[in-house]
Parts: structure tokens; C-alpha cells; sequence
């Protein structure tokens, strides 16, 4: 009976501490675009956000940002932000850029805590602004407590 | 002092657009994993890479804990003159690193 009872606890709490991991909501990025563009309205489009659709393993995905752009010294991509909207932290990360760099590109590896929406926005010169997202499958997602995943 | 690498093209033509490839040794601890003890592992991540060709500074990045560990930049840049291609960061606790490479502009 003893043993019973334990097992029937231990196998509730192991079901509660894995939805605990999985528990990572889906944030509302809304503030942090309206902080990047100032409550501008940014055009869909015109960014290619390479990753891969299925990532096994979300503790490193490889993402690549491409917005299409001349990067003249009028026309230039100034900044990149990548925002996660199921991550502990959206903000991923933002890279500046000029006409200095030749193409509007930058890869970099990055963690996903769960299948979600990558979001880009990009800050072109005059302040105009651009937004694209891309859905990303994980499988394995970079787990917030070691040993849940 | 953190450590670090960085790869340029052996040469490149004036005008061309090449790519830089940095690589930063660093654990970027989220601050959400535990420990065996069940303690919180602090946050401790690079916050901020910058790259100076010259004089001009043409890459920046500020990132937080969403970047995986060892963080990996690959960022493209004209070639404009021969020169240093210099690649600073920072930690959240006031670590620093340094790499650079010499661009050969033929």
C-alpha cells in the first residue's frame, strides 16, 4: 500500500514539474516593437529570417537576418532586433549596422525556449521601419531548470 | 581577459563586401538554471560586442542571455582600406576581451 501511494504521489509531481517546464507563456511582444519603431508603423516584409523550421535542439539555432536593402549612405538598415516572444527574455539581441557593411546580413546562433514566432524588425535611415517573423518548431527547447528536459 | 577569435579573408579588393567571423568564449548563463544544490546559477552573460576597422566602429550588438553560449557573430563589411580589424566585448560583471585581424586590401 505504502509503495502504492508513493508511486501514485511521485508519478503526479513528476507530471506537474514537466508542464512546470513547459510552462514558458507566449509574451506579448507589442511594447518592445512600440519601443524600437516609437509607435511608428513598421511595413511587413522585405526580411529573410533564415532558420531552420524544425530546430532539435533550442539551446543553439542558427539564425541568419537578411533585409534587403541598397545600404547606401540614404538607404541603410541602422539596426536589427531579433525578439523571441516565448523566451524568459524576448529582447534576443540588436545589431547595428551602417553603409559601411555592404549588405544588411548578420548570423549569430541563438536559444529558443519553446516553438514559437521569431520576430525582426529592422530600423532603416529615416526611420522607417520594417517587421517580418518566422515560426520555428522546437523540439527540445533551452530548458529553464536542468534535468526537467 | 576573455577569450576569443576572429576570422577575415587572407585579402580582399577595394570595394568588395567581405564577412567577418567572430567567436566569443562564454558560458552566457540565463540566470534561470539551477545547480545540483538546487540553487539558482547566476546571470552571466557578454552584453555588448564591437568591431572598429580603422577608425570607423561598423558592427555593434548588444545581446542578453537569449544568444547561445560561446556567442558567434558572422556581420559583412566593405573593404575601404589595409587595416585593423579590431573586436572588443564586455561581460555583465566588467570582463573584457580583445581579438583582432589585419585586412589586406590589395
Amino acid at each position: 500500500m505504502k509503495r502504492r501511494a508513493f508511486l501514485r504521489i511521485s508519478t503526479i509531481s513528476l507530471a506537474a514539474s514537466a508542464i512546470g517546464a513547459r510552462a514558458q507563456e507566449v509574451q506579448d511582444i507589442t511594447p518592445l516593437v512600440q519601443a524600437i519603431t516609437g509607435g511608428a508603423k513598421a511595413e511587413e516584409g522585405g526580411i529573410e529570417i533564415g532558420l531552420p523550421p524544425i530546430a532539435e535542439n533550442g539551446h543553439s539555432v542558427p539564425l541568419t537576418v537578411k533585409a534587403a536593402s541598397p545600404m547606401t549612405e540614404s538607404d541603410h538598415v541602422r539596426e536589427i532586433h531579433v525578439i523571441a516572444e516565448r523566451n524568459p527574455r524576448p529582447a534576443v539581441a540588436t545589431f547595428h549596422l551602417g553603409p559601411w557593411s555592404g549588405r544588411a546580413q548578420v548570423s549569430t546562433r541563438m536559444r529558443l525556449a519553446g516553438t514559437q514566432k521569431v520576430t525582426v524588425v529592422a530600423v532603416l535611415s529615416g526611420d522607417r521601419f520594417r517587421i517580418a517573423r518566422k515560426e520555428v518548431v522546437v523540439e527540445s527547447a533551452a530548458c529553464l531548470d536542468e534535468g526537467s528536459l | 581577459m576573455l577569450l576569443g577569435r576572429i576570422q577575415v579573408p587572407p585579402s580582399v579588393q577595394r570595394g568588395e563586401v567581405f564577412e567577418v567571423r567572430v567567436i566569443v568564449q562564454h558560458p552566457m548563463e540565463t540566470g534561470f538554471r539551477r545547480d545540483y544544490d538546487g540553487k539558482l546559477i547566476p546571470l552571466h552573460i557578454v552584453d555588448r560586442l564591437a568591431c572598429r576597422y580603422g577608425a570607423r566602429e561598423v558592427f555593434r550588438v548588444e545581446l542578453g542571455s537569449g544568444i547561445a553560449a560561446n556567442p558567434y557573430f558572422v556581420f559583412p563589411v566593405v573593404a575601404t582600406d589595409s587595416g585593423e580589424m579590431v573586436v572588443e566585448w564586455s561581460d555583465d560583471r566588467g570582463e573584457k576581451g580583445r581579438v583582432s585581424a589585419m585586412v589586406n586590401v590589395a
